[in-house]
């Protein structure tokens, strides 16, 4: 048996309800995640890849399957060992803005994640702060501004310097680049890059942006309505992909064009991402996919695999 | 490293004086910016400063009257002239400050107190407590709050504590509801969640995260709760419920003064001036806090 | 061929803050002429959105046209009353913003939103703006117009509110639509949903197009002539052709280079460094020079002008010819 994987998620499945309706917002999703790799989740809205993210950190409770990090099942660990292995696993958020608190300074909210995990003494802290700061790339008197003086840019570096602070071995990225400007995304996302290689941190990067997934990751899984419907190494994924939304998906990205002549047309799919309230019976992507047939109506397809590490939920798959 | 290198072109100047730039700092410079709330507060304060020095600066006695000088229109020695006993209204006034101040802010506190408590209870527990209390809110909004007041009026006696207890009981359902509504829109926010996911526990969430981003909303609804309360004591007073005489408040003078107004108009110029002045001046400050604090009118 | 559409000739708007004041669009020039769709690309407080809504009088309250002309069909519209600019708008100009949500009424009946639009310009009678919504409803391609007809705009989708908008955009017919990042908000399955049949609804109409956007794949594919705004500038303004086949100005530039896209996965990308400032003083010099890497000391004194380098492009740069021949 080779060694433990740092993080091991096994069928997590996920049932919302509201008002006596049920929505399905993740449905048995297993992977592994080694230390100092990135996965990567893209879905678009309602692929429920927030709720994902949310439910391997705990921050959601999951309504079966199991966690393993580092060895331990977070579904079975106690509220209060809970809040001490958050050390090991932090979070940044697509808002930056919204997940600080508008009367802390920068420094105050850094310090406070270590002071929570009583790190050091606060001078230490705040030294620490310092270092932060200067390691995601922000002047020194940021530490003393307030959340509302600072660019969306700056602020996500805030919250960058505030997970690491922890010294965490994952760190679950959910869109932390989408509201940025596209000058300032390729900043921050390089920013992690090198951080992950510093600190052999191990990442899973949430978006709905293919490219920026493709470029991070190493390994890629696709999340439509709640499921993983193919998941593969990054370099594999974006060379052959297999399954029809997948491919759907990357058709859909407009690219600058390289010359005049390779300027694309719109062609658009049929159909709109249903309802998770409401999903489709059989393999759920079957009303907007251009090869269903009528066993895709029916039957849920299972996960086949395409090669070694390449697997895809599609009847088409042989 | 490009990426590094970077992000120090900051666009924002930022300073080292941080204590100027917090977002309370930054509310005060938007109160200031309303100049009828600043005129209000001004007001307001030399309210506070009459009710809380009067007993030593009023020229009478509250309860003497001289016989010697009744129904005198204002004078140097009687500057708001005297009642129907002698009463200097001068010092009439400045007790029934004190009085009117007493009672407003010591129902405000008990509305405030109880309203915080169960809605802080309701808005973390959720639940059954929140059910239940939720319950409470809607029963106590129904029913009309004066008549409640009048009731317990009724039954406690007309003192101070009979009053405050009489204004600030049926008070507290506005408080609740907007603690619990607060509380509620920050746990589920991505403020808390993040807190939550430092590892922060629930006191040190409710203590560092929720409760500094509220005081500006609690500030708001006290400011508007005072006035509220004084209108309601000067209400009861008409029905003859307000403090038992021979306290002097504002309520007794306006009625007494009812009794008399063609003959001694003064008797309801000055306390009735200075009532609606006061309660005016209250509810611009309120309204300045509130666009300071609260821009977006309320959470 | 008759002129230009709608011209817009030195644009300057600022917005007044509690301190000071925000130099949002700086002396901008273009026109779009007839059939013809224009993307106007930038980042956030390039002003690019702001120099399009002020011209159609679509300015928030703390903004003010210092200078400036926009003719629309002999007219300037910037010197019109608000209610002769509620008359162009959604009778001659058609508008669609990023958030269908917020500019249709939540409380009304969809199909009752499109009639309106026709009726309060005058454009159809009773009978006729209903049998028009319901032949725009399908055309938006909208399944069963009837049926959707009396339904309120929460129960549909984002794509399908988007659809709508444009429903009610196009009810009167104009010959300009005028649409702010149309699908930013969407995902990108229904992003080239939305795009496939704005397309489709030009070439039918022989309608123009101006679309602001921060993306310049959007841009890039669906627009004839882009714009490349920063610091309330234009920069480059080129036939898309044109500006593919050889980008100019050094921003545009290193835009493309740090843009990543599917296939840049382990190839080195080059961020632009720093980040854009609001501009709070008129420009004294290149609104981009503190982020470029040609950077002289005359960027940093002397505004570049807009100039034409040749046929179908134009650029604001000092040292164009140089980038030019430098960038690789």
């Amino acid at each position: 048996m080779p060694s433990d994987p740092l993080l091991r998620v096994e069928n997590v499945s996920k049932t919302f309800r509201t008002r006596g309706k049920k929505l399905r917002a993740v449905q048995n999703v297993s992977f592994t995640l080694e230390a100092g790799k990135t996965l990567g989740i893209v879905g678009e809205s309602g692929s429920g890849k927030s709720t994902l993210g949310r439910m391997v950190l705990r921050l959601l409770e999951s309504d079966k399957g199991k966690i393993v990090f580092d060895g331990v099942d977070l579904t079975e660990l106690k509220k209060n060992k809970l809040r001490a292995l958050r050390q090991d696993m932090q979070i940044i958020f697509q808002d930056p803005r919204a997940s600080l608190n508008p009367t802390m300074t920068v420094r105050d909210a850094i310090e406070d994640a270590m002071a929570i995990h009583e790190i050091g003494t606060k001078a230490s802290r705040r030294e620490r702060v310092v270092e932060l700061l200067e390691r995601v790339g922000l002047p020194y008197e940021v530490q003393f501004a307030y959340p509302h003086e600072l660019s969306g840019g700056q602020l996500q570096r805030v919250g960058i310097a505030r997970a690491l602070s922890l010294n965490p071995k994952l760190i679950v990225c959910d869109e932390p680049v989408s509201a940025l400007d596209v000058s300032i995304q390729v900043q921050v996302i390089q920013l992690l890059r090198d951080l992950q290689k510093e600190f052999n941190l191990a990442y899973i990067f949430i978006s709905h942006n293919l490219a920026v997934v493709e470029y991070l990751s190493d390994e890629v899984a696709v999340l439509y309505l709640g499921e993983v419907v193919e998941q593969a190494p990054a370099d594999e994924l974006f060379k052959k992909p297999t399954h029809p939304y997948t491919r759907v998906l990357l058709n859909s990205i407009l690219k600058i064009p390289d010359s005049p002549e390779n300027r694309q047309t719109m062609v658009s799919i049929q159909g709109e991402v249903p309802s998770p309230l409401n999903p489709p019976s059989g393999c759920a992507f079957h009303p907007r996919c251009s090869f269903a047939t009528d066993a895709c109506k029916t039957v849920k397809p299972e996960r086949k695999k395409v090669s070694e590490h390449h697997i895809a939920a599609c009847h088409l798959v042989q | 490293m490009a990426g590094t290198a970077a992000a120090t072109s900051s666009d924002v100047a930022v300073r080292k004086k941080n204590r100027n730039r917090s977002p309370f700092y930054q509310g005060w410079k938007r109160f200031k910016k309303h100049r009828l709330a600043v005129v209000g507060l001004a007001w307001v304060v030399l309210f506070f400063i009459a009710g809380i020095i009067g007993p030593w600066v009023a020229p009478y006695d509250y309860r003497i009257g001289d016989f010697l000088a009744i129904n005198q229109g204002p004078s140097w020695t009687h500057i708001f002239g005297t009642d129907n006993v002698g009463h200097d209204m001068f010092s009439q006034i400045l007790y029934s400050i004190r009085s009117a101040l007493i009672v407003a802010v010591g129902a405000t506190l008990v509305s405030f107190v109880i309203g915080v408590v169960l809605g802080l209870w309701a808005g973390l527990r959720g639940g059954l407590a929140d059910a239940i209390i939720m319950r409470g809110v809607d029963f106590m909004m129904t029913l009309p709050g004066f008549l409640f007041a009048l009731i317990l009026v009724v039954l406690l006696g007309r003192g101070y504590w009979s009053l405050i207890l009489a204004i600030g009981i049926p008070g507290w359902a506005g408080y609740a509801r907007l603690v619990r509504s607060l509380v509620l829109g920050m746990r589920n926010g991505e403020m808390v969640e993040a807190a939550r996911a430092l590892g922060a526990s629930q006191a040190h969430i409710a203590r560092r995260y929720m409760l500094p981003n509220v005081t500006g909303s609690m500030a708001v609804s006290l400011a508007f709760g005072i006035p509220g309360d004084l209108a309601q004591i000067a209400g009861l007073s008409i029905f003859g419920m307000g403090l038992q005489p021979p306290i002097p408040s504002f309520g007794n003078m306006l009625a007494q003064a009812g009794d008399n107004i063609l003959g001694f108009p003064w008797l309801l110029y000055f306390p009735a001036g200075i009532f609606a002045i006061t309660l005016l001046a209250f509810l611009f400050v309120a309204d300045g806090l509130q666009e300071a604090f609260n821009p977006k009118g309320g959470h | 061929m008759s002129g230009p559409l709608l011209a817009i000739e030195n644009l300057h708007v600022q917005f007044a803050r509690s301190e000071d004041q925000v130099y949002a669009v700086n002396g901008v020039s273009f026109s779009i002429h007839e059939n013809e769709t224009l993307g106007i690309v930038g980042e956030s407080g390039s002003g690019k959105s702001v120099m399009l809504m002020s011209s159609i009088g679509l300015l928030r309250e703390n903004g003010k046209i210092t200078a400036g002309t926009a003719n629309f069909q002999g007219r300037d519209l910037l010197k019109l009353r608000p209610k002769q600019l509620e008359d162009i708008r959604g009778r001659d100009i058609g508008v669609i913003f990023q958030d269908p949500m917020t500019s249709l009424n939540p409380v009304m009946r969809i199909g009752d939103q499109i009639m309106e639009a026709m009726l309060t310009h005058q454009y159809a009678g009773r009978k006729e703006a209903f049998e028009r919504t319901l032949h725009l409803l399908h055309e938006m391609g909208i399944p069963d117009p009837k049926a959707r007809f009396k339904n309120y705009p929460h129960e549909f989708s984002g794509g399908m509110r988007q659809r709508i908008m444009i429903a009610i955009a196009l009810a009167c017919e104009p010959q300009l639509l005028i649409a702010d990042e149309p699908t930013t908000a969407l995902d990108v399955t229904v992003q080239m949903q939305i795009l496939a049949l704005l397309q489709e609804l030009r070439r039918k109409r022989g309608m123009s197009v101006v679309m602001v956007t921060h993306d310049f794949g959007v841009a890039t594919n669906f627009c004839d002539k882009i714009v490349v705004m920063y610091g309330g500038q234009i920069m480059e303004m080129a036939d898309t052709d044109q500006f593919i086949r050889k980008t100019m100005h050094p921003y545009s530039l290193g835009l493309k280079r740090s843009i990543i896209e599917v296939g840049h996965r382990g190839k080195a990308i080059v961020p632009i460094p720093g980040a854009a400032k609001t501009m709070t003083q008129a420009p004294a010099g290149c609104p981009f020079a503190e982020r470029c890497p040609y950077r002289t000391e005359r960027c940093d004194n002397e505004v570049p002008e807009l100039r034409k380098l040749n046929a179908d492009h134009y650029i604001a740069c000092h040292r164009a010819e140089e980038v030019a021949s430098l960038a690789v």
